[in-house]
């Protein structure tokens, strides 16, 4: 999906877990998706350029949907949806 | 507790006695928190009416949010349970020990300790040899902490402990003992020993406060969001930082400052900075620390017996804080 799509999404939840180290932006995120229903859509906003490497990693194994990522000035913000319980 | 060092009376006291007189004490459950009419209700059928309310609901060990964990699984956050897993612990005689971890969950290094702890307790006991232990985790690494990971996984391999990172608990089958993640993987276990997920108090649910009892807050100011007179404490936030004793700690220095300060002079000028502190125990006689912030990330100390001894002199010392002398 091209970031112009991404930038028009209204997310369900945004998690914002910038300047927070423990437990981490992907522990947020898989306690998101596994709290919100079925059809939400997560944005992450992390400062850990990690996050967008793992995150859709994590996605593609759990077999929820990543939508993209927007790099902003110093920090990500990923969306991904929840497309199945889990 | 869980090794049988400490006895339940000697980690309790009466909350009446750590309290100033002057404090109002209701030992009764919330059943409502109403914002709009600055009332707390209680299950007694009180009605509290408040200026400014704090709320520190903190939160719980949730097992019925996997299925077969509380059948399968050991966990030792409630009393009752840990003295389940220590009986089980005592009785064991060797196999496989699997480690699993929910999200969220109180003390992000608890999986650490008792890992580090059980591995000596087994070393004591003359049974190590024969434990099979495994410690899985949900991200890609051991830790999230990536210092704390770097830590875990330059140790592990010297004390012989097992990994599966990218594991998070899907269900248990108590019958053939065993655990699958989400991620596809089954493991067989002995003793299954876990870390449930959590959730917050039913209160901020019914009160529709927050999604599974958890209240959005602001990461600064500590004040629910949207609101003015409503402080938010602890576990009870929302916020993506270490649900942790420490956390509470910090920030209730800036709700109490900021509550003073507004009844003094109508100002609230303190901010939460994030800061947290934990100690991390690497073993029965060793430990280290970890110091962080929004701004500053945490960086492990070499571990040492002082430290541990500092840990132990802090859980008496503990109980100044409560009573708002430390």
């Amino acid at each position: 999906m091209a970031d112009v799509n991404l930038k028009d999404i209204k997310p369900t939840i945004t998690v914002d877990a910038r300047g927070t180290y423990c437990p981490g932006p992907l522990m947020e995120l898989i306690k998101e998706m596994r709290q919100q229903p079925v059809g939400s859509i997560i944005e992450l906003i992390s400062g850990d350029a990690g996050s967008a490497k793992d995150v859709p990693e994590w996605l593609s194994k759990v077999h929820q949907e990543f939508m993209g990522v927007i790099e902003e000035t110093g920090y990500w913000r990923i969306f991904s949806k929840k497309v199945k319980e889990m | 507790m869980l090794f049988g060092l400490k006895h339940h009376d000697e980690l309790v006291r009466d909350e009446r006695n750590l309290l100033d007189p002057m404090v109002e004490l209701h030992l009764h459950p919330a059943v409502k928190i109403d914002k709009d009419k600055n009332e707390v209700h209680l299950k007694n059928g009180v009605v509290i009416k408040y200026d400014i309310v704090v709320i520190a609901t903190g939160s719980r060990p949730a097992p019925e949010m996997i299925p077969g964990l509380r059948e399968g699984g050991h966990w030792f956050y409630e009393v009752d349970a840990c003295l389940k897993l220590r009986h089980e612990l005592m009785t064991f005689k060797g196999g496989k020990i699997v480690l699993a971890i929910g999200l969220p969950h109180k003390c992000p290094v608890a999986p650490l300790e008792v890992t580090y702890m059980l591995d000596d307790w087994f070393k004591q006991r003359g049974i190590r040899d024969k434990v099979e232990y495994t410690y899985t985790y949900p991200i890609g690494r051991l830790h999230g902490l990536e210092p704390v990971a770097h830590f875990a996984a330059k140790t592990f391999p010297k004390h012989g402990i097992l990994t599966e990172t990218l594991f998070n608990m899907k269900e248990v089958d108590a019958n053939k003992r065993t655990i699958t993640s989400l991620e596809g993987v089954t493991l067989k276990y002995d003793i299954l020993l876990t870390i449930p997920p959590h959730k917050g108090a039913q209160v901020i649910e019914d009160s529709g406060l927050g999604q599974n009892g958890f209240i959005p807050t602001d990461k600064f100011t500590l004040k629910m969001e949207g609101t003015t007179n409503v402080y938010v404490v602890g576990d009870t936030t929302n916020l993506p930082i270490s649900k942790a004793g420490s956390t509470a700690h910090f920030e209730s220095d800036i709700i109490v400052e900021n509550i003073a300060s507004e009844l003094r002079e109508g100002l609230t000028p303190f901010r939460y900075d994030g800061k947290v502190f934990c100690f991390i125990e690497t073993g029965l006689s060793k430990a280290t620390y970890i110091m962080f912030d929004y701004n500053t990330p945490p960086n492990p100390v070499a571990p040492s017996a002082l430290i541990h001894w500092f840990k132990l002199t802090y859980n008496k010392v503990y109980w100044l804080t409560p009573m708002g002398v430390l």
